[in-house]
């Protein structure tokens, strides 16, 4: 597979301290790379080293198969967790510098500001001041002048902190469209919910280490483990139908909804096998409901840490 | 990359050039430094026209002449008053003062019952002036008894002068080295006006840039240096303009005060400059046109050329090395308040080049002390201007000391930006917490 960026055994440490020990990560073109961990797990380490902002200490980082080099901040896009902009600057001329020191000549700038005032409608800011701006306006400058430049590989770190519910609906949808464009994008977080929505790829940095990396829907396949959510219509003697239940299948928890006749109870299989299991049921009583609980990224984080931690 | 830096560079300037702040700053200080120079020159002119008037009541056949109206005192003779009645018109006269000089045998005796009467405190010009005039009465009174006639007398008072020649044979001046010293020290002064003033530019926009959050938006398209590099330049450019903007508009001020208030601005320096020798007034005006000639001819004599040449070179290796400093303090910490315990060290050197420059190097430029602090590179800029209107080689600096000023001040200079950069480079992605000394050594290993 073609790859944007790949990561050899990188280490980086700042005195006593290590922030990155031997990450080595493949991050395929063209997708949304989630790059997830706890804070202070070293995602941001790792994102200054892309961005030539740090050097590491021993490894090696291609960007589209070349050794990173200076000339490749042109094909980068970076939005930092901790952003702003020069307050008493006006917008235009502040992404207009910007632009050009991602090495865009003045007049494609412009041109390509006004595509993006337009598209996200701030058309008439271009001689305000950011200080005059709320907070939320000020964020859709950041990320136009994050993307202006049309690079290749577009960090995002926390991109949605920051951003109100409906702007963050926007950038998402950016997000998406940028990708749907051809850029790759590596999306860095800890909030686990946004992962699910965007990311086809996931790396798990803890402690400074990668503990898990790969493909999300593949990641999840693995860590599936066979627990069901059954929702059977029960007109009397639950009780009685739970037990005989529990006798044949492990059955982690059970719920009665008297109001509604309804008992839910989640189960576990010993494969992912279901046919027994439905056929069992579809005499006992109406099925009408029966799902498997597939982990959220969330859950795989949570395990993945506390086992490793755990381990050690 | 060359461009990066030089659109780095228009930022910083227009960034500084277009604050309001700067604006009124610029437009201000002339109106300002000019008020206060017309004012002091106002005050001065007051006080010197302020003549005091004194009454004399004499009855004492020993003063006669003596009573000259001076600069600040005219005298008023009154004559058949008694003590009391001259008191009263004294005061209703509303003179400064009565003078009340009672009859007796001699000269001693008279000056012993002499009386000052004023309506407060007397002025100590005007009981200087007439305890002097008393003074030399009595002193030709005793010499007189010794057998010392009048004529001898006049004679013995006359004043003396040394002469003073370099070994050359050229007729050196007194108070030479004093007016070279005050002309290097004005350069030195400036120096360290603008090292502070612009070098506190610096430090603020680096603190800007962090707390708003924008510095590793920029360090991501340009390298750490490049962005220090680039606000050095681009904050020291916006000062050479105020600078530039404040001396032509200053002089053109000045220029409009002397002609429409007509000061002359000699009533300001001749007092302080040159204290009264013990002769009191100007009582060889004659010589003064010829000595002015030979101070003239010693100002034209200072290298002018090698000084502003030398000028530029201090001052642009002197403002790098302290801006880079501030540069690198306004990295390490948050905001403002923070940087108190660090900027402190900077200030101290050039304080210190300072002091030493007009308490030692003005007496003694090549001495010991003069040539230590002009070789040491953090003080150097200042006091090597102050030495340096001497010229170099014989008589002036050693050329030697000279060259290893310079290359010590550019040894020092690659290696205080190299530090500063490192801490600058660590410091401006560090939030939250106001470093320690130890912390800022650890992050020079980064």
């Amino acid at each position: 597979m073609d790859h944007i960026l790949v990561a050899k055994n990188v280490t980086k440490t700042y005195g006593d301290f290590t922030a990155l020990s031997n990450i080595s990560l493949q991050i395929p073109k063209n997708c949304i790379y989630g790059l997830l961990g706890p804070n202070g797990a070293g995602k941001t380490s790792f994102i200054r080293i892309i961005n030539q902002i740090t050097h590491q200490d021993s490894g090696e980082i291609f960007l589209n198969g070349e050794p990173l080099a200076p000339k490749h901040i042109a094909s980068i896009g970076y939005l930092p967790e901790e952003r702003g902009l020069y307050k008493s600057m006006k917008v235009g001329e502040q992404a207009l510098y910007l632009a050009q020191l991602k090495g865009l000549s003045k007049t494609e700038a412009k041109t390509r500001l006004k595509y993006w005032f337009d598209r996200l409608d701030i058309g008439d800011w271009w001689d305000k001041k950011i200080q005059e701006l709320s907070k939320g306006m000020a964020q859709k400058i950041q990320f136009i002048v994050t993307v202006l430049h049309e690079p290749r590989l577009l960090i995002f770190d926390e991109p949605f902190s920051g951003f109100d519910p409906i702007n963050a609906n926007i950038i998402k949808d950016e997000i998406l469209q940028l990708k749907e464009n051809g850029t790759s994008i590596i999306f860095s977080t800890h909030r686990m919910e946004s992962v699910e929505e965007l990311c086809e790829y996931i790396a798990l940095i803890h402690k400074s280490e990668k503990i898990l990396d790969g493909k999300l829907s593949e990641i999840k396949k693995a860590y599936k483990n066979n627990i069901f959510n059954v929702g059977l219509q029960v007109e009397e003697d639950a009780q009685g139908l739970i037990q005989s239940l529990k006798q044949k299948f492990n059955i982690l928890s059970s719920e009665m909804d008297e109001m509604e006749h309804q008992l839910h109870f989640k189960v576990q299989l010993p494969t992912s096998h279901t046919g027994d299991i439905l056929e069992e049921l579809s005499k006992m009583a109406n099925i009408n409901r029966f799902e498997e609980t597939i982990p959220s990224a969330n859950d795989i984080f949570i395990q993945t840490v506390n086992s490793k931690d755990n381990g050690e | 990359m060359a461009s990066k830096l030089g659109l780095i560079i228009k930022r910083e300037y227009l960034a500084k050039v277009r604050n309001r702040s700067f604006i009124v700053m610029t437009i201000l200080s002339p109106l300002l430094i000019v008020g206060m120079i017309v004012l002091i020159a106002y005050l001065a002119k007051v006080n010197d026209d302020e003549t005091r008037v004194v009454s004399v009541l004499n009855e004492s056949a020993f003063f006669q002449t003596e009573f000259n109206p001076s600069k600040n005192i005219s005298y008023v003779h009154l004559d058949d008053l008694t003590l009391e009645q001259a008191k009263d018109s004294t005061d209703s006269l509303e003179y400064y003062g009565l003078l009340y000089i009672p009859n007796g045998t001699t000269v001693e005796e008279v000056a012993n019952a002499t009386y000052l009467f004023t309506k407060d405190n007397p002025n100590t010009s005007v009981t200087q002036k007439l305890e002097s005039l008393f003074q030399k009465k009595l002193r030709q009174d005793r010499l007189q008894k010794l057998g010392v006639s009048p004529q001898q007398f006049s004679n013995i008072e006359k004043p003396f002068e040394i002469n003073l020649s370099t070994f050359k044979g050229e007729k050196s001046m007194k108070g030479v080295n004093e007016i070279k010293a005050i002309i290097g020290g004005g350069f030195g002064y400036a120096i360290m006006m603008f090292i502070i003033i612009y070098g506190g530019f610096v430090m603020r926009s680096v603190i800007e840039e962090k707390t708003s959050r924008i510095i590793e938006v920029i360090i991501s398209s340009v390298k750490p240096f490049q962005l220090m590099l680039g606000k050095i330049i681009g904050n020291s450019l916006a000062g050479i303009t105020q600078f530039s903007i404040w001396i032509v508009s200053a002089s053109a001020l000045m220029f409009l005060a002397v002609l429409i208030f007509g000061i002359d601005l000699t009533t300001l320096s001749t007092d302080s400059a040159m204290p009264p020798g013990p002769m009191g007034g100007m009582s060889q005006l004659g010589t003064m046109d010829s000595e002015m000639m030979m101070y003239a001819k010693e100002i034209y004599d200072i290298p002018w050329v090698l000084l502003i040449v030398s000028f530029f070179i201090y001052f642009i290796l002197g403002y790098l090395i302290y801006s880079s400093i501030y540069a690198a303090i306004g990295a390490a910490v948050d905001n403002e308040t923070d940087t108190q315990q660090f900027i402190f060290p900077i200030i101290l050197p050039l304080m210190l080049a300072i002091y030493v420059g007009f308490f030692s190097v003005f007496s003694n430029p090549h001495g010991p002390i003069a040539v230590g602090f002009s070789l040491f590179p953090l003080t150097s800029p200042i006091v090597m201007l102050m030495r340096l209107p001497g010229g170099i080689g014989e008589g002036g600096v050693p050329l030697w000391q000279f060259l290893s000023s310079v290359f010590f001040l550019i040894i020092t200079f690659f290696g205080i930006v190299s530090l500063a950069a490192k801490i600058y480079r660590t410091g401006i992605l560090m939030y939250g917490k106001k470093p320690t000394y130890k912390e800022l050594i650890k992050w020079l290993r980064y």
